[in-house]
């Protein structure tokens, strides 16, 4: 008898888990998400750091003292297994004034007691041999080597790919309506498209975990959006070498200036908390920007012209009641386990906590875990056609002449790389065609023109492939579908 | 590289528009090896997406629509033997030597590279998108730039939306305003930052035929709609085009159009050091359009944004001749380049250099609309009048031979008040 266990959440949080319970032989796992693809919801918009585990207080928050530097640690060889894109570039916590090195201190102390390596304090001089481009202004810093950076959303892909190689069924466009309570105990999942039986029930629903969880009966928290925006500038425009933070303040992490892996200026976030009613909010603002811009000009004084942002961008943390991570089995409901509250540092503790719930799962329920005797910790990435050299595109055109045909001429995607797209899409179980499935697994769309000449291409091939006509693909889900009809329709009085 | 397929030309053209297209036929005929190379799946650039009608009144004394352009031009082009490839996209471009360059592109058939002794490159232009003017709110569905659109609606047949804000009032966001009229649509406004329309006076017309509200000195800052578009927010501004606070007002509608401008492509031409005019976003050409790098010719769009087709073909046919003078002299023989000089209400200019061993052509652009002008180059004494000048519209003056002979350092171009 298999123990059937539901997901609830295909974010960072939740493929983790899957990916993890995936290895066990007596575990039947079901992975539920209400958009039409995995990692849309938190695990979209964030700064993609690998954090160093240095700046959580143990006293305070201890889950997210002890998940972030043990994440950080697993990340390093989730991404090889998984051939997720990375870079171990190493943070910089910069001071600018005398008193920053009491905080500095502070930090550093702190980090040795959550058991973060190499950490140090540098001087001027070695600072500038680090980041040469850095503010006059800075004087030291806090130098953490083990700080990363990696693609969030590939990284829930690729997680997610390899889950359901590994048997790990997935139901998107699922949203949960209900959680079904017998005596005390889960007994599965109600849905918008049916039940879905279930022993134990993890809610890793982000910003939307309180609501899960009071479906069970359980409302000892609340979860309430805190928004941050970001602009990203065009990958001609040079960035730091380092991850760069300014010392923080009570209040905040400060505003980071770094090269996402993509070679891109990225800067970002500020804080806004919002209401807990407003979790769809995504919208960027003017002043929230003009904070961000403010904040990376203490850093990195040469920001470039306006003209050079090709995105702004905003996020949200799922802020919950207490400010620690909620991991637990909740004692009321049996089989009911909480991921709740996954706010910074979420990402990098993902796989900490996906090996914590597995734990739970045995230590509180009781339920052994029997490992498979095959279990593939390998996930190939999707075929690039800007990490080809001329000589392997010739090796690939012999596979498919597509992935020759260029069509984002900025990021240099081939059509053979979006229809491989398509195929991975499809094999974790997309139903609804989108551009932006394919804009997060190619990079297409991405560049300097932001897809003005790649997206109708790319329409094109998702509407062949899906059989469906091209207006009815959409940008990013069901009520975004790129047109209204065919171009007659107007005319034709068919209103869309 | 040595396991590459290799090619052997005296030119590549890369790009296949109207610049392109006229670089290569002019290029074949003048006797050259000729390989064009173009990224889509078929020729003529951007031309096959405008059904609209008014191409080639110069060129070929009649008024055709882009289609038919394109095909005049590809019919030539065929005819005449021409080498070209489509879904080839170039990857990179090295100078070896003043002789000795390599075109590496990809294609369904894979990567190869060509050896040439010239490159005319005519790789067009971007259109500037939302996130680069600085609008903010939601991002959903409905958002496209007026090129985008148009490939959209005349590529491959889909409708994007039936509430239409057009951003700009340039010639591309007019027609994208009839166009959309046209099928039905309902334009509710074009938006213009500038206190003048953008466009050539016969698309400003569109506006009064299609009863379209135009909203001068005013600005898009915000879209809100978090699937698709629902309303965007709009302000005025004033003469130094600043925000006035309080005039914000929303318009409903279910789709943006952003027609903002165009910005050269020059990333290949900058990854090779081609130096770049900040004024035009293309490189610095001299009076045959060639680049700072000897023997890399540059034309149409990715040089300067044109208004008109016909002299973006003009000025492919001039680099194919300057191409064919490179490789007979082994570079562009010249005793002394003049440099032509923005002066009063002249933004922008082309081409930067001037041998005075031939008549030249100057492609340029006030920065400010005036009446009863002078355009004026004192260092040679010439003068020419007009009524009217208008930054929408570009000016194309004819210098002779002998008029620039004239200059002993410099010649300025200024546009004055009479």
């Amino acid at each position: 008898m298999k123990t059937k266990v539901a997901i609830i959440g295909a974010g960072i949080s939740g493929a983790s888990i899957a990916r993890v319970l995936s290895r066990y032989e007596n575990l039947e796992v079901h992975l539920i998400e209400k958009a039409p693809d995995v990692g849309w919801g938190v695990s979209k918009a964030n700064t993609a750091l690998i954090h160093g585990g240095y700046d959580d207080d143990p006293k305070k928050y201890p889950m997210r003292a002890k998940l972030c530097i043990r994440g950080n640690r697993l990340w390093h060889q989730w991404v090889k297994e998984l051939e997720i894109p990375h870079v171990w570039n190493g943070a910089l916590i910069v001071a600018t004034k005398e008193e920053d090195f009491d905080e500095l201190e502070r930090l550093l102390e702190r980090g040795r007691e959550n058991g973060v390596p190499e950490m140090r304090i540098v001087d001027r001089e070695e600072l500038f041999h680090l980041e040469p481009n850095l503010t006059k202004e800075a004087i030291g810093a806090l130098w953490v080597p083990i700080v990363g950076q990696i693609g969030p959303i590939p990284a829930v892909i690729a997680i997610v790919e390899n889950a359901v190689a590994n048997g790990v069924k997935t139901h998107l466009e699922t949203e949960v309506t209900g959680i079904k309570v017998e005596n005390g105990e889960v007994r599965g999942v109600e849905t918008k498209d049916g039940f879905i039986e279930a022993d134990v029930v993890i809610n890793a629903a982000g910003l939307y975990a309180d609501e899960i969880a009071r479906m069970a009966g359980i409302d000892y928290f609340e979860i309430h959006p805190r928004k941050g925006e970001y602009f990203l500038f065009d990958d001609s425009i040079p960035g730091p070498r380092r991850v760069l933070f300014p010392t923080p303040t009570p209040i905040s992490k400060g505003i980071v200036v770094t090269t996402e892996i993509s070679g891109h200026l990225m800067i970002g976030p500020n804080a806004q908390d919002l209401p807990p009613e407003e979790k769809e909010n995504l919208a960027t603002t003017r002043e929230g920007l003009e904070q961000v811009w403010e904040g990376a000009k203490k850093l990195w004084p040469q920001l470039p012209p306006r003209s050079k942002v090709i995105r702004t961008f905003a996020g949200l943390r799922p802020e919950p009641t207490g400010g620690d991570f909620i991991i637990k089995a909740e004692e009321e409901v049996w089989g009911f386990i909480n991921v709740a509250g996954i706010r910074s540092p979420g990402l990098t503790s993902a796989p900490a906590i996906a090996y914590e719930v597995a734990e739970i799962i045995q230590r509180d329920l009781g339920i052994e875990l029997v490992e498979k005797r095959k279990w593939n910790p390998y996930r190939k990435e999707i075929t690039h056609f800007f990490m080809l050299s001329p000589a392997q595109i010739n090796e690939v055109v012999k596979r498919d002449p597509a992935y020759g045909k260029v069509i984002c001429r900025c990021n240099r995607v081939s059509e053979g790389d979006v229809l491989e797209a398509i195929e991975r899409m499809k094999f974790i179980g997309i139903k609804t065609p989108s551009v932006d499935s394919v804009k997060f697994r190619t990079k297409a769309t991405t560049g300097t023109c932001q897809g003005s000449f790649c997206r109708p291409r790319i329409i094109q091939l998702l509407a062949r492939e899906y059989g469906v006509g091209p207006w009815e693909v959409t940008l990013k889900g069901k009520g975004s579908e790129v047109g209204i009809g065919d171009v007659k329709v107007l005319l034709r009085g068919e209103e869309a | 590289m040595n396991d590459l397929p290799m090619l052997n030309y005296d030119v590549v053209v890369i790009g296949g528009g109207p610049a392109g297209m006229a670089a290569a036929v002019r290029a074949k005929k003048l006797g050259l090896k000729v390989l064009l190379l173009d990224d889509n799946d078929y020729l003529g650039g951007i031309l096959p997406q405008c059904i609209h009608p008014g191409f080639g009144l110069h060129y070929f004394k009649e008024e055709l629509t882009g289609p038919e352009f394109a095909a005049r031009f590809a019919k030539r082009l065929v005819e005449l033997g021409v080498d070209y490839r489509t879904a080839a996209r170039v990857l990179e471009i090295k100078n070896y030597s003043d002789l000795e360059k390599v075109v590496v592109f990809s294609s369904p058939s894979g990567a190869y590279q060509v050896w040439t002794r010239t490159i005319i490159y005519a790789a067009g232009a971007r259109e500037r998108h939302a996130f680069e003017i600085g609008i903010v709110g939601d991002r959903g569905a409905g958002i496209y730039t007026a090129g985008e659109a148009q490939t959209l609606m005349d590529i491959y047949g889909v409708m994007p939306g039936k509430e239409i804000v057009i951003v700009g009032s340039g010639d591309v966001g007019l027609i994208m305003a009839r166009r959309f009229a046209l099928e039905g649509a309902k334009v509710k406004a074009v938006i213009e930052l500038m206190p003048y329309p953008g466009g050539l006076a016969r698309n400003i017309m569109i506006l009064r035929d299609f009863d379209i509200p135009l909203y001068l000195s005013h600005k898009v800052v915000e879209v809100r709609g978090k699937e698709r578009v629902e309303r965007v927010k709009i302000v005025k501004v004033d003469e130094n085009l600043r925000e006035i606070p309080g005039t914000e007002f929303w318009i409903e509608a279910d789709t943006l159009i952003i027609s903002a401008g165009l910005v050269p492509n020059v990333k290949l031409l900058t990854a090779i050091g081609v130096e770049i005019d900040p004024a035009t976003g293309g490189p610095v050409v001299n009076d045959l359009f060639e680049t700072s790098v000897p023997g890399i010719f540059a034309a149409g769009n990715s040089v300067i944004i044109n208004d008109l087709v016909d002299y973006v073909a003009e000025q492919g046919e001039l680099a194919a001749e300057g191409a064919r003078l490179f490789i007979d002299k082994e570079g562009i023989p010249t005793r002394r380049w003049i440099k032509l000089e923005k002066g009063e209400n002249v933004r922008l200019l082309v081409p930067h250099y001037l041998s005075g061993e031939r008549d030249v052509w100057i492609y340029a652009r006030v920065s400010k609309p005036m009446e009863n002008v002078e355009v004026r180059f004192p260092e040679i004494g010439k003068k020419l009048r007009l009524p009217v000048v208008k930054p929408a519209e570009m000016l194309r003056v004819k210098l002779r031979r002998e008029e620039i002979a004239k200059a002993r350092d410099g010649i300025t171009m200024e546009v004055v008040p009479l």
